[in-house]
């Protein structure tokens, strides 16, 4: 009831006593309310953080403390795992791996960028004979496992002698074949008003122009998004590596860190632990530093993480 | 402006202007002001083409081609050195009498049935404490939201293994409570839940979407519900999940599918070998073991046939009951 005291009510007659009181005690109820909610989900970020704060503190534990202890921090801190990890693998140094994942990364972004906003662009501003069921049929290839075309595009790169080449997981990145993204720039490019096509098609503008002069510019949002997803998923893409790349100085990241835990039989824990947190490092920058396009991505156009 | 006749040829850079052009212009004169309900403008037939070329051409090579080609395969024996040779229905013969490839489809079958509700659940639980718009709401989002970007990348699957291995810190955790099972990596009982944990670990994309849909329920139909005396769970039952069903479809539709398509985290902590027991032989790791460690080719497109059959079939299914329990607003009378 001390509450009552803190709000100054000049104008209000007495005989509002009895509302003053109810507000206090909704508020009250409230406050209880908020304290209930921040205790759960403080609760579930613990249990959802920690498999990641474990990972990185083991990573700087002696690997005698990793197994058969259940305490998150180090007794003993030490850095040594990570100059055994940034030692590389057989003869090839981390740097090779990571510069592999990063101009794969980088290439991916660019290609899927130019197919995707080109095949957006055609989907949602231009009508041609056959637009509506190919736009079905791209629709489709989103429901479609990968299983059905893994194996006859293994086939169809190995007779082309490009295994062991970046090509085969930089083509489909060209050929605008991860059709989330294009559906997300069909969809941005229809909330872009058409008076801005119209008018620059009386300008004598072919569609040519529009896209590069007009649509392109205001994609910004849709390309952004488009474009830290594709690096996200290149970056952890662990299947289309391990079928193509065979050669130890082509590795990206996740195969070397395959490779380097398949080789170290004595258990090495602390050295693989220091090379999952250095492959994860620049997924984590990205979603720290762009992780509100991440969620709005998700949250309008369904993007799985 | 008006000076430019709109039939008449425009000279865009990269587009020259044929004679074909020209003789559009009588045709095309009469119809400008209305849209003819049929005709397409050439230029935009030939722009449209051109801009889908990559797309189309992605799309028969990498799509439409190689799932032909798999169809084909499928009935072939095929190692990758000798040309194909034709078998019939041998392939899938031999799948229904291979205990290997029926212990995976129990495994993935496992993993879907088990996997998705709960992840699903988990998803829809934290977006509704998230929905109760108290503040921190954004902060709390994003970092649910990020085990979902990582959750299928092999470090996280290293992670895992560790913690759950023999003596590793769960193990611990359980001697000390007097449940040991030694750990769950090597225990053919524990291996596939604990691929599940790690699946339901990464609720936060479905959460992210859940989030998105609850904040579309108008709060009028709360206080409407709250006036008539409904409880917490009448309003659930009655208001949140009709409202939801759509993006509950969704969510349901694109994890499931995706929950058959496992493949890296069962990987690495079998170390390939689908163990221990089998019981982490998921659908595409033996898939790939079969191709790619195997060569049989033949055999493992037979495997992606009945998948992709499989898959389908689940679809429309899923679709078909849809209409019994997706409400879409628009539909109300």
């Amino acid at each position: 009831m001390t509450t009552l005291t803190e709000t100054p009510a000049p104008q209000t007659p007495p005989v509002d006593h009895e509302a003053l009181a109810r507000r206090a005690a909704a508020r009250n109820k409230r406050r209880v309310k908020s304290v209930i909610f921040h205790l759960v989900a403080v609760g579930a970020t613990i249990v959802v953080l920690y498999p990641a704060a474990w990972m990185v503190f083991a990573s700087m534990k002696p690997n005698s403390d990793i197994i058969g202890n259940t305490q998150l921090l180090p007794d003993v801190w030490t850095m040594e795992h990570y100059t055994t990890a940034l030692a590389g693998i057989g003869g090839v140094s981390f740097w090779t791996f990571f510069n592999n994942s990063l101009l794969l990364a980088v290439l991916s972004v660019v290609g899927t960028v130019l197919s995707s906003t080109i095949a957006a662009y055609a989907f949602a501003r231009i009508s041609f004979p056959g637009r509506g069921p190919m736009f079905a049929v791209m629709i489709g290839t989103l429901l479609l496992p990968f299983h059905v075309t893994i194996i006859p595009q293994y086939i169809l790169f190995n007779n082309l002698g490009l295994v062991n080449t970046y090509l085969p997981l930089l083509l489909p990145k060209f050929l605008a074949a991860e059709a989330f993204f294009v559906f997300l720039m069909i969809q941005f490019i229809r909330g872009i008003p058409r008076s801005l096509d119209e008018a620059a098609r009386i300008d004598g503008c072919g569609h040519g122009r529009i896209f590069f002069r007009i649509i392109l510019p205001l994609m910004r949002p849709a390309i952004v998004t488009s474009s830290i997803f594709t690096f996200i998923w290149s970056w952890n893409d662990f299947l289309g590596p391990l079928l193509y790349l065979k050669d130890p100085s082509l590795y990206t990241m996740p195969i070397a860190l395959r490779q380097y835990v398949d080789q170290t039989t004595v258990s090495d824990y602390g050295a693989q632990m220091a090379m999952a947190v250095l492959a994860l490092l620049p997924v984590m920058i990205f979603f720290v530093v762009f992780q509100r396009f991440l969620i709005n991505g998700v949250a309008t156009q369904g993007i799985k993480g | 402006m008006a000076s430019i006749d709109p039939g008449a040829p425009v000279a865009a850079p990269g587009q020259p202007v044929p004679a074909q052009h020209l003789q559009r212009t009588d045709a095309e004169t009469p119809l400008p002001p209305q849209k003819g309900k049929r005709k397409y403008k050439p230029e935009d037939i030939r722009s449209g083409y051109l801009f889908l070329s990559p797309w189309i051409i992605g799309f028969l090579g990498l799509t439409a081609f190689p799932m032909l080609a798999s169809l084909y395969l499928a009935f072939t024996d095929y190692d990758l050195f000798t040309a194909p040779e034709w078998v019939g229905f041998e392939n899938f013969v031999d799948l229904f009498n291979d205990p290997r490839f029926i212990q995976s489809a129990q495994v993935t079958a496992g993993y879907v049935l088990l996997g998705t509700p709960i992840k699903l659940a988990a998803a829809l639980a934290v977006a509704m404490l998230l929905n109760m718009k108290h503040r921190g709401q954004g902060a709390y989002r994003s970092i649910f939201y990020a085990p979902s970007l990582i959750g299928a990348s092999v470090s996280i699957a290293i992670v895992w293994k560790v913690m759950f291995i023999d003596d590793g810190i769960v193990d611990r955790i359980q001697q000390a409570v007097g449940i040991d099972v030694g750990g769950w990596v090597g225990n053919p009982a524990f291996s596939l839940p604990m691929l599940i944990l790690l699946g339901v670990w990464g609720f936060g994309a479905p959460m992210v979407i859940f989030l998105a849909g609850l904040k579309q329920i108008p709060t009028e139909l709360y206080e409407a519900a709250e006036c008539d005396g409904a409880g917490p769970i009448r309003k659930f039952r009655n208001i949140t999940l009709p409202m939801l069903s759509p993006v509950l479809f969704f969510n349901l539709l694109l994890e499931t599918i995706a929950a058959f398509q496992v493949f890296s985290s069962a990987y690495i902590i079998s170390g390939g070998t689908g163990g221990p027991a089998g019981s982490t032989m998921f659908y595409t790791l033996y898939l790939y073991l079969r191709g790619f460690q195997d060569f049989q080719m033949g055999y493992a497109s037979a495997m992606a046939w009945i998948l992709v059959s499989v898959i389908a079939v689940i679809t429309v299914i899923l679709f078909r009951s849809s209409k019994g329990w997706v409400h879409y607003t628009g539909d109300e009378r």
